[in-house]
């Protein structure tokens, strides 16, 4: 079979992938395909019926089927090779990438990669939840398709587990559309977004309960209640028909898995550098893929940035074959979850990045980042919800010194 | 009341896998069958959640009918997967020993396997073992290898045996629960719910409920169900990467232990748990015993630390006060029983099959009916080291992208002889939803595409 070539092919036409492949071709690359598996491009947007998408991209507030129509109409008009149904199940190290189309396994050679497949819900199962597994559980993307794309209502009193921004979407949707969410149960001690947020549920009548353990999912073949130990240690069951179970993102990593590229435990997805350069020099990896998650806007424009650092590869022929070196490496520490990206490249001196990383549990403390010796080179207080993105900027230090492991902590408020 | 149709010669009570072998039996022999199954779908009971593994028999009882029924039905497999498209993972089967007492048990265990005629199981020695599986626990000390032990698809297997027996002209009756039985004469009345069915004889395949139903029909129960049941973790694929072999444990009196096993979907699974309950409807998962599975499993192989979950489940094994299979008869009653059967019925279900045909045709004045033309076709594969339908071009696109199942398989699923009746079946028929992110991205695509097609739709309210 011979392979369709191109200088670039992005797997997954989200937001991040989207935004890339109209840098590329606004910066000159001839050929770039954008491999996505679904039948429209888009993303996670197509099916969030409702706003905020679009202020950093088109400078106004837009719901996410109509951000996401701009961006998809945005690509195809600079010439993006837009391949739907295409489901990329393998990046080799030689450029190719097998798909699976409806016209069976194709081949694709590309001079780069970029990898943008996001992120989704954690899902019950990996919760290891205890209980049966009835009908009418389901993650709140799962809820928002049922909803925005299919014009179906899956269950009328759920109960919402998780309190992170996904969770108020999901509160949010339910709203407008009849259901009425019987609960917000928390697992932690603490909501997960800014604690402000929650006016939102307690102005409409859904309670929320922090320090909650579910203790069983009920019902055949429906679900009719959820067993919960609250926070004080006596235990309730609520009734209702259905269970969302939001948030707590992980990236969408199966083709990273798929073709050996090094995965990074704390985010899931995988090693980067500060130009979202993966442990493939020809494969990048940008958006919710890198960092579950943040919002539209924020992959958008590292989509983006990647972008240019990938034109701007493939235009400087002495920096065709790129860097090698491994880099400094950035080591998540005590009290941090994750730091992206992980490695720091000599490569682009002076394009200092900012670190954005995420606490375990409330971020309340100090961040502390030092070298391989031990010794401190920048601190800064911070104070926010657990689950909040957090950026470290590292502009003004210079990294190029030496090439020890740099670790960043959280030494936690007393 | 309405009657459907004229009185069968037998009618088989629950659609598990025992009683889907035993429709295909007894159509195959000739024999007008009716089976009644109280959920929508056939395999809704132990059926739906097991470890998958086609035994040899080797740790079988020596001289039992399960022995007996276990050997069968795996020879039976093996001759007849071609016809239907059924696949088998070849992994084989290894007892590893972890300490001195489960080594010195090791010996007796060959021994026990050759007496039942497991002819190639030998002992494998430490290095070996690692030779084998190398992510294994350091600490392993040796293993009994029992090479003809594989890994089957327990859905599809049981489905073409269904298929068959329709093909055959057996009819299906779901949310069909047999409520109550008259014996009259030589005919036995069954009412179900939506009426009543009239049968020669009746064949008892009802699982956990067993005794239940032995006791609606004759009165009193021989056997009396102990539920016992088994969770599991379900790996995802990357984590298949450590094992080949079907890890199983040395054996206690009470069970086969705790399994790692490869799926042929492509996944690892560990489990299943032995846990004595009471309650028969309610296989539910429970947190200190996935965790325990979950420790088990790194326990046996360190790299799965970092492995993530695609799914929990539990199956709740129809075994009864007694270790062995309660299979009986009253032949002058004309009511036949495959009850108890807890831990090897994928398996066994072929040989059961024939075993319990035999003592009906016994039964049977004439000499009986003739055999009929056997009726295969082909089952859509599921197995992930076979050719799936997405790599074969002319699909209209892929709805789950997990588990990687078309549309084309979904509708094929719909529009299959037996098609489903719950959610569940379709997962069962296709995969659909098993994956990964567990629907997060085509749930809410099937709810539609099922529409009007499922006896228990997957949302219950169109909003349009
Ligand atoms: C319920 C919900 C509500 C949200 N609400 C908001 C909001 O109001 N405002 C906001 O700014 N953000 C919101 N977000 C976050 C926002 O959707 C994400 O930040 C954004 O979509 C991430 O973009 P991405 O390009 O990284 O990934 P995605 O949007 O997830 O896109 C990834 C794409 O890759 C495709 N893909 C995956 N694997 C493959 C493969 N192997 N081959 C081919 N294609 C593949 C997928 O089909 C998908 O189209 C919300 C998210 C959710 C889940
Ligand atoms: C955890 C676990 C792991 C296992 N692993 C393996 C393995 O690796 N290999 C192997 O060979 N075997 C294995 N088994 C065993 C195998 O799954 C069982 O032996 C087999 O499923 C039993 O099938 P059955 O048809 O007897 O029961 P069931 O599958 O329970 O079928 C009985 C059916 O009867 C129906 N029914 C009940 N009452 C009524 C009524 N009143 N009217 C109408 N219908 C009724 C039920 O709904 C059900 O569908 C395992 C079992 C479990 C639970």
């Amino acid at each position: 079979m011979i392979a369709e070539t191109y200088d670039v092919a992005i797997v997954g036409g989200g937001p991040a992938g989207l935004s890339a492949a109209i840098e590329l071709k606004r910066r000159g690359v001839e050929k770039v395909a954008l491999c996505e598996r679904g039948a429209e491009a888009g993303g996670i947007p197509r099916h969030c019926g409702h706003p905020p998408f679009g202020m950093r991209e088109f400078g106004r507030i837009l719901t996410g089927p109509t951000y996401a129509r701009r961006l998809v109409a945005a690509a195809a008009a600079t010439g993006v090779t837009i391949l739907t149904k295409h489901a990329v199940v393998h990046a080799g190290p030689d450029g190719l990438l097998t798909v699976a189309t409806p016209a069976g396994i194709q081949t694709i050679r590309a001079a780069r990669i970029l990898i943008a497949t996001g992120a989704r819900e954690t899902t019950r199962a990996q919760l290891l939840v205890p209980g049966v597994r009835p009908l009418g559980v389901m993650n709140t993307a799962a809820l928002q398709a049922f909803v925005y794309q299919e014009g179906r209502v899956p269950f009328r009193h759920p109960v919402i587990v998780g309190s992170e921004l996904v969770s108020l979407s999901a509160i949010l949707t339910c709203r407008s559309h009849g259901i009425r969410p019987v609960a917000m149960v928390e697992t932690e001690q603490e909501v997960q977004a800014r604690p402000a947020f929650f006016a939102l549920p307690r102005m409409l009548g859904v309670p929320v309960m922090t320090d909650a353990q579910v203790l069983a999912i009920e019902g055949s073949p429906r679900v009719t209640s959820v067993r919960l130990r609250l926070a004080g240690g006596t235990e309730t069951a609520l009734a209702c028909d259905g269970v969302i179970f939001s948030g707590r993102f992980i990236p969408e990593a199966a083709l990273v898995e798929a073709s050996a590229l090094a995965l990074d435990l704390g985010t899931g997805g995988p090693v980067i550098d500060q130009h979202g350069r993966s442990s493939d020099p020809n494969i990048f990896a940008a958006g919710n893929m890198v960092h579950p998650i943040e919002t539209a806007g924020h992959c958008w424009d590292e989509g983006r940035r990647v972008a240019r650092v990938i034109a701007a590869g493939l235009a400087n022929a002495k920096d065709a074959e790129p860097d090698k070196t491994p880099g400094r490496r950035i080591i998540a520490g005590a009290g941090l979850k994750y730091v992206v990206p992980q490695r720091l490249t000599p490569e682009g001196k002076g394009t200092a990045p900012t670190l954005n990383l995420r606490a375990l549990g409330a971020a309340r403390g100090r961040l502390i980042l030092s070298d391989g010796s031990g010794t401190v080179l920048r601190t800064q207080n911070i104070n926010s919800a657990p689950k909040k993105p957090i950026r470290f900027p590292l502009a003004g230090l210079d990294l190029a010194v030496d090439s020890s492991d740099l670790q960043l902590r959280l030494e936690p408020r007393p | 009341m309405t009657a459907f149709g004229d009185p069968v010669d037998a009618v088989i009570i629950g659609a598990g896998i025992v009683g889907c072998a035993m429709a295909r039996r007894f159509s195959l022999e000739g024999a007008s069958v009716v089976v009644i199954e109280r959920a929508p779908d056939i395999l809704s009971g132990a059926s739906k959640a097991n470890s998958a593994i086609l035994h040899t028999g080797f740790d079988a009882p020596p001289g039992s009918v399960e022995l007996q029924c276990v050997q069968a039905g795996y020879d039976e497999y093996m001759q007849i997967r071609k016809d239907f498209n059924l696949p088998i993972l070849d992994t084989g089967a290894m007892v590893a020993a972890w300490d001195d007492s489960e080594e010195g048990r090791l010996p007796e265990l060959l021994d026990q396997a050759l007496l039942n005629g497991v002819a190639d199981a030998r002992l494998l020695s430490r290095a070996e073992v690692l030779a084998r599986e190398p992510a294994l626990g350091a600490h392993v000390r040796a293993a009994l290898l029992v090479p003809r032990e594989v890994i089957i698809d327990p859905w599809s297997a049981p489905l073409a045996y269904a298929t068959q027996a329709k093909a055959l002209g057996a009819q299906f009756r779901f949310n069909a629960g047999l409520l109550s039985a008259r014996l009259d004469g030589r005919l036995w009345h069954l009412e179900l719910p939506a009426g009543t069915v009239t049968a020669r004889s009746v064949v008892n395949c009802s699982g956990i409920h067993g005794d239940t139903v032995e006791r609606i029909l004759l009165g009193e129960a021989q056997f009396e169900i102990r539920p016992r049941k088994g969770q599991f973790i379900v790996f995802d694929k990357a984590a298949a990467k450590h094992l080949r072999t079907i890890l199983l444990p040395v054996p206690t009196a009470r069970t086969k232990g705790v399994v790692l096993t490869r799926t042929i979907f492509g996944n690892l699974l560990v489990g299943p748990t032995a846990e004595e309950q009471e309650e028969r409807e309610r296989p539910d998962v429970t947190r200190p015993e996935l965790d325990m599975l979950f420790a088990k499993a790194v326990e046996l192989v360190p790299a799965l630390a970092q492995a993530q979950v695609t799914a929990v489940y539990a199956g709740l094994r129809p075994a009864s006060e007694e270790k062995h299979y309660r299979v009986h008869s009253l032949p002058e009653k004309g009511y036949f029983c495959a009850g108890g059967i807890r831990s090897t019925g994928l398996t066994a279900a072929l040989g059961i099959a024939r075993h319990v045909h035999g003592l009906w045709a016994q039964s049977q004045a004439a000499s009986g009916k003739p055999t009929v033309a056997p009726q295969t076709f082909t089952l859509p594969n599921l197995a992930e080291h076979l050719p799936r339908d997405w790599q074969t071009p002319g699909h209209d696109g892929i709805v789950c992208h997990c588990e990687m199942v078309t549309g084309r398989e979904i509708e094929a699923a719909l529009g299959s002889p037996l098609p489903p009746g719950d959610f569940g079946g379709l997962r069962r028929r296709t995969r659909c939803a098993m994956g990964r992110c567990q629907g997060f991205n085509c749930l809410a695509r099937l709810a539609s595409l099922t529409e009007g097609r499922l006896s228990v739709p997957i949302a219950p309210e169109v909003d349009r």
